[in-house]
């Protein structure tokens, strides 16, 4: 069994199937009353640290999650898949909601605590869409990154990590030295569910909580939201009947064909 | 030093791994927010030297730096190279196109600087003074317009939402070299190798015309027909995320939220129910087709023209219509 400790970042965001609306005022993205999960990416994250603790190439998985009181259940469910033990770092609620850059840095000084080998995340988050955290995170630590990764090989003799990463054009291989950032793409696993007795079990897994405030990190957002607004609606469409009337439409109406 | 160093420090660096369609529009962004001021660009990877006087020759551009050539990238060896060039601090903005190598690069950069970035810029304000964006959220269901308040402004922006810039009438840019810093590579990361998809196709994210498959099209032979509707086009082809899954076509095929974002002018959906992930990667297209047998899937909501058919009997009688009809000029 290795010793290795791999730090899993998980992120509570709206649910994937929940088709978002906007507020009113344009303050916002209404999240009352919505459906909430774990973002799939960091699914995917989790499960990939389980296959390498399984595989023995790893000793312990710590998951850990930054936000609201309620972001505690995402790291439960983390720990119903089978992590070790959680972290919470706690941010007081509100519309302030963490910048990749603070969401780095408070990574950053949990990664110089835990001393971690390996941190998988996510390549992006599906509220935000941002797909920064894992490379500022690396970039902060001087750490080499597997970015996009669709397989995950451990060189036990060289102490790497052979990351497949999934670029514009195809596949790259990259061999990262530990300690290193890996972030996840969709091709990566098929995560397992957090089945009932599993969550149970996972309520004895000790989740320690931390305050931000407490870490003494600016976490003031940079990039200020001025306004956000419904995308432009698209004029309505038609039927047609056969292809000879799409044809006839694509070329004479819309004039591209 | 580079031919930028001194300069009002309005100027904009655009970040570039060759001399793409995609980094052509990064140069139409990079100039919406350096106003009248400089654009120069860094090329870095395995073309640098080659596309150099490629990049020279495109309008806007006032020098070409080629930074660390004909290297294959990784994101450690890149970014200290990056950082370089910005260290004279002649550059307000730092653009990258959304692609996975702007994706990869440019928050790592920003980590080691400490500075926020905003990501696949859909539009640069023209009122906001080189600080203000438009960029979409939850998969597109949302835009919001944003300011950043750093002094060195990083943004990747989405290539589809800016018409690249053309070639300059005379002259060229003047190109110039940097030499790798020492701790480029730093012997961290290798690159290993890669496998590329071949395709005689016009890239997915650059092409006039899209024709992508969904789960309907039952099997990756199928994708045959479109490929046949693609060429009588020349257009390209793409898929979803059930298509790719079921290992039908490439990854790097994926249209959508996570995949690739398109905007053509035609693009033609077949067998495609249009969950909100695909149609984040679509729906920004100039004239929207959707050939599908049931008449309640929601991408008809976003088509332009929906055809209620069996694939099957419509793709191939598409085709046909299609090489009877005379070319577009």
């Amino acid at each position: 069994m290795s010793s290795r400790k791999i730090l899993v970042g998980v992120k509570r965001v709206v649910d994937y199937a929940v088709k978002v609306r906007v507020k009113k005022d344009g303050s916002g993205v209404d999240l009352n009353n919505v459906k909430m999960s774990m973002n799939p990416f960091c699914e995917i994250a989790v499960e990939e640290a389980l296959r390498l603790r399984e595989a023995k190439h790893a000793g312990e998985v710590i998951a850990v999650t930054i936000g609201p009181k309620k972001a505690a259940e995402t790291v439960r469910v983390a720990l119903g898949m089978g992590a070790d033990r959680g972290l919470h770092i706690a941010v007081p609620n509100g519309d302030a909601e963490l910048q990749p850059l603070a969401v780095a840095s408070i990574l950053k000084t949990i990664v110089e605590k835990e001393k971690p080998d390996v941190v998988i995340l996510g390549k992006q988050s599906i509220d935000g869409d941002n797909n920064q955290t894992g490379q500022m995170l690396a970039g902060m630590l001087g750490w080499p990154q597997g970015t996009f990764a669709s397989q995950v090989e451990v060189d036990p003799a060289e102490n790497s990590l052979n990351v497949t990463r999934e670029v514009d054009g195809g596949l790259e291989t990259v061999a990262l030295g530990l300690p290193a950032v890996v972030t996840c793409d969709l091709r990566l696993n098929e995560p397992r569910f957090a089945t009932l007795p599993n969550m149970m079990k996972a309520k004895k897994k000790k989740i320690e909580t931390t305050d931000v405030s407490s870490l003494d990190i600016d976490v003031a957002p940079r990039i200020e939201i001025l306004h956000v607004s419904e995308p432009p609606k698209r004029a309505q469409g038609v039927f047609v009947n056969d292809v000879d009337e799409l044809v006839d439409k694509l070329h004479r109406e819309a004039n591209v064909l | 030093m580079s031919a930028a160093a001194g300069r009002a420090s309005a100027a904009a660096l655009v970040v570039a791994d060759g001399a793409t369609v995609a980094v052509r529009s990064a140069v139409r962004a990079a100039q919406a927010c350096a106003s009248s001021s400089a654009v120069d660009v860094l090329l870095l990877g395995r073309s640098s030297s080659a596309d150099a006087n490629a990049a020279a020759a495109w309008e806007g551009v006032s020098s070409v730096i080629v930074g660390g050539a004909d290297q294959p990238l990784t994101a450690e060896y890149a970014a200290p190279i990056v950082q370089a060039q910005l260290g004279s601090g002649a550059y307000r903005h730092v653009v990258a196109a959304s692609t996975t190598f702007g994706k990869n690069v440019l928050p790592r950069v920003a980590g080691v600087l400490g500075v926020s970035t905003v990501s696949d810029v859909i539009e640069v304000k023209e009122d906001g003074g080189g600080e203000v964006f438009v960029r979409p959220i939850y998969a597109g269901n949302a835009l919001a317009t944003v300011r950043s308040k750093e002094s060195t402004i990083l943004l990747t922006v989405r290539p589809t939402a800016f018409e690249p810039v053309a070639e300059r009438s005379e002259g060229l840019a003047e190109v110039s070299s940097l030499a790798a810093p020492e701790e480029a590579g730093g012997g961290q990361s290798r690159w290993v190798g890669e496998d590329r998809t071949e395709s005689s196709r016009p890239d997915l994210t650059a092409a006039g015309v899209v024709v992508a498959g969904g789960r309907g099209l039952k099997s990756g032979d199928n994708f045959k027909l479109l490929e046949e509707i693609a060429d009588e086009l020349g257009g390209a082809v793409g898929a979803t995320r059930a298509a790719v899954d079921l290992g039908w076509v490439a990854n790097d095929m994926q249209v959508g939220q996570t995949g690739k974002v398109v905007a053509p002018e035609l693009y033609i959906g077949v067998g495609i129910s249009g969950a909100i992930q695909h149609l984040a990667g679509m729906k920004d297209s100039k004239v929207i087709v959707a050939i599908n047998k049931d008449e309640e899937a929601p991408i008809f909501q976003v088509a332009d023209y929906g055809l209620v058919a069996d694939l099957f009997d419509a793709v191939p009688q598409l085709q046909e219509k299609l090489k009877a009809l005379p070319k577009k000029q």
